[in-house]
């Protein structure tokens, strides 16, 4: 196997607490949460990696961890052999890197034109463009919009077409590895099948290596090749899509594939519910993060951290994970 | 018995800068005591305007052309300001989607929970009792001390918790659910859910369930409207509608779900075109242009097609679609 485009050991994000005076009271442990704490990660090129959680677990934070708009607080990233938790040139980094936020029409500027977002990171690069017309042009062909858009403006789009504009525009520089915060949000299920449809194709096309951040469950199969499950700012489990949907081995990961309901009336459900919610980032549990809510929580799951254990393909952390066959 | 809610007709304009804007078009609507009837479409289908409608509570600028709403037989659309004032809140309640909006940030829930009972007769403690006991119902844990507290400390499954008691607390004859789940993540929706499967027993009020979500309309509702472009375009039992789709959109809708493909699918299906300019809506069947099925037949407009019993669908080829 040739080496992992992309590589995260023990990475750990810290957001401030407390401000001001009570923060300078506050032991030095109270004065940070950790949105992210110790987040090991390999990603091959070429591969789709699915970030999956709720709220709060640190799916986005880890999304801009890894584009360099979050410091780290501790742990190392390797992208392409280039160090990025040493002050790398962030800018040369970035042209490899794309980045599709999860907001389509948020995250356009509402006062340019289709043409000049397309071109946009060409400038702010500073590379030239020979013939920007026929460059915007064949942009936005990639993305499966016609040239009657070049002279639009972000309001007279609709999700789905801003959508596409994001695509091209995070595909401009022709990066190695995307990006994809959300990429079905917002967006209606007769229109998602073609933006997933869309970022498919350019994968396979260009090799892209991208990361996937998404809570919906139901597109998984049909995108990623593995699936990271994060729970408050760790990884829970991490294998090949299929492996991890049937057959989950943490007990939460087994629940949040259980919960999502599905289009059929007649399907019967053998549904694992949950009590309670996402413990908030500063009153993480004791022990796995996991035991208050856990259907199998043993004695040791209150005061012993359980590691990432890798079997195979896929690695969980948990004291008492499924077995395959029960 | 009659229906707790019973639409017919329902016709609303916007006015806009470009002409009327018919965001719903001849909407016919039961829901019969007991129920939870399903309302599932995408963006731009008239959901919201339907609320709207029905709670009387339209934008300046939206008129009703035509129709009737009928609330256990009495008439909405033109009932005085105080007749609607008295109903909203306590016959019919909502919850809406966004918990954080619907409730308010600088009043404790004790006080939104009192607020509420306004036009009950009751003590001051009675009132609280009745709001405490709620809250403990719907699932909120330590009801008590979370009367003093503020939206902004809950939760968000908390605060749509505490969004539902406010509105089941007045045991409302009809509680509409405008996409109460969207919000929230995959292991609280399934929470929500069966929460409020519980409360509908318990209290026998009709459930309006608005959302985009094909699954949990399958799971929750009893019968399920399918709506498009500002139409209700089919109607039936939840195992009908899903299993046997009459109206060419349902079908396509169904399909395009990812959650029902169990295999990874190569090429994910998509409904090609957009929604119709409703400023001057083709005549006709509304879905003509994005539909494979049309024919001349569909220049003109599909009356609802009966497919089996209570599933109907507005098309013309509805009848032998079902088979």
């Amino acid at each position: 196997m040739t080496a992992p485009i992309l590589k995260l050991r023990d990475v750990v994000v810290e957001f401030p607490a407390l401000r001001g005076v009570k923060a300078m009271m506050a032991p030095r442990a109270a004065r940070h949460v950790q949105a992210l704490n110790g987040i090991s990660l390999d990603v091959q090129r070429g591969e789709t990696l699915a970030v999956v959680g709720e709220s709060g677990s640190g799916k986005t934070t880890l999304a801009r961890a890894i584009n360099g708009l979050l410091p780290l607080a501790g742990g190392e990233i390797w992208f392409n052999d280039i160090a990025l938790h040493q002050r790398p040139d962030w800018h040369a980094i970035r042209r490899q890197m794309a980045m599709m936020f999860q907001d389509p029409v948020g995250s356009l500027s509402p006062r340019k034109t289709v043409r000049d977002l397309v071109l946009e990171p060409f400038a702010i690069h500073g590379q030239a463009v020979g013939t920007p017309s026929e460059t915007a042009q064949r942009l936005l062909e990639d993305a499966g919009l016609n040239a009657d858009f070049l002279n639009r403006y972000p309001h007279q789009l609709s999700g789905g077409q801003a959508r596409r504009v994001g695509v091209a525009r995070a595909l401009s520089l022709n990066p190695a590895m995307v990006l994809a915060d959300e990429p079905t949000a917002g967006l209606d299920v007769s229109v998602q099948g073609e933006i997933l449809n869309l970022m498919n194709g350019i994968k396979s096309e260009h090799g892209l290596t991208t990361i996937i951040i998404t809570h919906n469950l139901n597109i998984l199969r049909h995108i990623a090749d593995r699936i990271a499950v994060m729970y408050l700012g760790r990884i829970v489990e991490i294998g090949p899509v299929a492996q991890i949907m049937e057959q989950p081995r943490h007990p939460y990961t087994a629940a949040l594939m259980s919960a999502n309901p599905e289009p059929d009336p007649t399907a019967r459900r053998d549904r694992i519910i949950l009590s309670g919610e996402t413990p908030a980032l500063t009153a993480r549990p004791s022990g796995c993060e996991f035991h208050p809510r856990c259907p199998r929580a043993g004695a040791n799951c209150s005061n012993v951290v359980p590691e990432l254990t890798t079997a195979g393909a896929r690695a969980v952390s948990c004291h008492y994970p499924i077995s395959e066959n029960a | 018995m009659s229906d707790t809610l019973n639409v017919e007709g329902l016709t609303v304009h916007y006015a806009t800068q470009e002409g009327a804007l018919q965001a719903l078009r001849d909407v016919a609507l039961d829901v019969p005591p007991g129920q939870i009837v399903g309302i599932v479409g995408e963006s731009g289908c008239g959901k919201s305007t339907l609320i709207n409608a029905l709670l009387q509570l339209m934008p300046e600028n939206a008129t009703i052309a035509a129709g009737a709403i009928r609330l256990e037989g009495e008439e909405l659309v033109g009932a005085s300001q105080r007749r609607l004032r008295n109903m909203r809140g306590r016959d019919i309640a909502v919850i809406f989607q966004d918990p954080m909006t619907s409730l308010n940030p600088v009043l404790t829930i004790g006080r939104q929970m009192l607020d509420i009972q306004y036009r009950e007769t009751r003590s001051r403690a009675e009132k609280l009792r009745r709001a405490t006991e709620m809250l403990g119902r719907v699932g909120l844990p330590d009801p008590d001390a979370k009367l003093n507290a503020y939206p902004h400390e809950l939760s968000g499954g908390q605060r749509q918790r505490v969004a539902i008691a406010m509105a089941v607390l007045m045991r409302p004859k009809l509680l509409i659910a405008d996409e109460p789940t969207t919000a929230l993540d995959a292991t609280l929706e399934v929470q929500i859910i069966e929460l409020l499967k519980e409360l509908q027993q318990e209290i026998g009020c009709a459930i309006l369930f608005i959302s985009h979500h094909l699954g949990v309309i399958a799971e929750l509702c009893h019968r399920v409207v399918v709506m498009y472009a500002g139409e209700a375009i089919e109607e039936g039992p939840v195992a009908d509608v899903f299993l046997r789709p009459s109206h060419p959109y349902t079908a396509k809708l169904i399909e395009c779900d990812p959650g029902r493909m169990k295999t990874k699918a190569a090429l994910l299906p998509s409904i090609p075109g957009d929604l119709p300019d409703l400023t001057a809506p083709p005549e006709g069947c509304i879905f003509r242009a994005r539909c494979d099925k049309a024919t001349d037949l569909c220049r003109t407009k599909p009356m609802p097609v009966a497919v089996t019993g209570a599933h109907w669908a507005r098309c013309h080829f509805a009848a032998g679609a079902g088979a």
